[in-house]
């Protein structure tokens, strides 16, 4: 496999960037749902969010790297069985794929930094607050990045479900090339 | 002579103004000047401290028959303020305060005892979290007295202990955090 994309296979890059946040992405909607719920004395109350947080301030990096990797390089093309309304579908659902992602990263960060705390990634790295001292928005936050990530994972869900059926009923190698094949 | 005439007349208008003994005031709450706090120990080791920003509520105090003293204060249970974003979300929760469903909590006097100097027992029903309990609250007359800007204050400062429990709040934070101490600091001004 390349490193780079080229006009009919992803590189190297793409491919990883893609897996890695497809993993990250379902491992913290499952993290933040579960660490809400522990009690008090639980052995991860104190870990769990920091852990959730540190991994959420990473995956934010990696996305403005994405995003910006993904305008200054050539990606491959559609195939040329795909109809004209499968393309523009998929284009408004990766676009949306990413506003999401960046919005519940973003609602979440918010959360933490309404008191004008620090997001300290790993014990190591902190990240400023930037908005803070707004009444409520700590509640704000909280009830958007729980929707947003809902919305996010829904979306998910159809955007693979999409490469299933690309896969398995129309056979065509979509889903094979986002494996660099 | 004409000089002195309007402070004469003033000094004659303050002659009936002074022996006002009850009174209307209104909890200065706009000013910050009241505000309710509490005190929770945090494993046993330490003290958590947080509290209520927004309240509002008045009372009647009678110099000369103080046990006929009302008070009714409302509090904003979402205004609770602990200095950090994430606990003060989680208190407002349906974990402790549940704030969307009990967005206020509600104290009505319903006696005023008197004891030595400056020290009183007030009694009344709090509604927190749905629940009404009677409580009692042990009272410190801070003190009362003209204020710089033509108006008439007075302030009291009271504390009680709240179990979470009577008030429905299950939520297990160890047992040395079963209790919470509540203080609340009141500043009244004299309705005109």
């Amino acid at each position: 496999m390349r490193l780079l994309n080229t006009e009919n296979h992803w590189g190297l890059i793409a491919v990883s960037i893609h897996w890695l946040s497809a993993i990250v992405v379902f491992g913290l909607f499952t993290l933040g749902l579960w660490m809400v719920e522990l009690d008090y004395y639980h052995p991860w109350y104190r870990e769990a969010p920091n852990l959730h947080k540190s991994i959420g301030i990473l995956l934010f990096g990696l996305t403005m790297v994405r995003l910006v990797w993904r305008r200054s390089h050539c990606r491959p093309v559609a195939l040329a069985s795909s109809k004209s309304i499968e393309r523009k579908i998929a284009t408004v659902v990766h676009y949306s794929l990413y506003v999401f992602l960046v919005t519940t990263m973003f609602s979440g960060y918010l959360i933490s930094t309404a008191d004008g705390r620090a997001v300290v990634v790993f014990n190591g790295l902190p990240i400023p607050a930037v908005y803070y001292g707004i009444a409520k928005l700590e509640d704000i936050a909280g009830i958007a990045h729980l929707w947003l990530a809902i919305s996010l994972i829904s979306l998910a869900v159809l955007h693979a479900m999409a490469a299933i059926k690309h896969h398995f009923f129309d056979h065509d190698p979509t889903l094979k090339r986002m494996f660099g094949l | 002579m004409k000089k002195y005439r309007m402070l004469i007349v003033i000094l004659a208008l303050t002659a009936f103004a002074v022996p006002i003994q009850s009174a209307d005031y209104d909890i200065d709450a706009g000013g910050a000047h009241s505000n309710v706090q509490f005190k929770i120990k945090h494993l046993g080791y330490a003290w958590l401290t947080g509290r209520f920003n927004t309240l509002k509520g008045d009372f009647s105090y009678d110099e000369k028959n103080p046990k006929t003293s009302k008070v009714e204060v409302n509090i904003d249970t979402s205004s609770i303020d602990t200095n950090h974003s994430e606990l003060n979300k989680h208190l407002r929760s349906e974990d402790f305060l549940n704030v969307s469903k009990y967005p206020d909590a509600k104290f009505i006097s319903t006696s005023f005892r008197k004891k030595e100097k400056n020290k009183a027992v007030l009694n009344g029903k709090l509604t927190l979290h749905g629940i009404t309990k009677n409580i009692s609250i042990a009272l410190d007359q801070v003190g009362h007295g003209p204020d710089p800007w033509g108006g008439y204050r007075r302030g009291f400062t009271g504390s009680t202990l709240l179990t979470l429990k009577d008030f429905g709040i299950s939520t297990d934070l160890g047992p040395a955090s079963r209790q919470v101490e509540m203080v609340l600091n009141i500043e009244g001004i004299r309705r005109k």
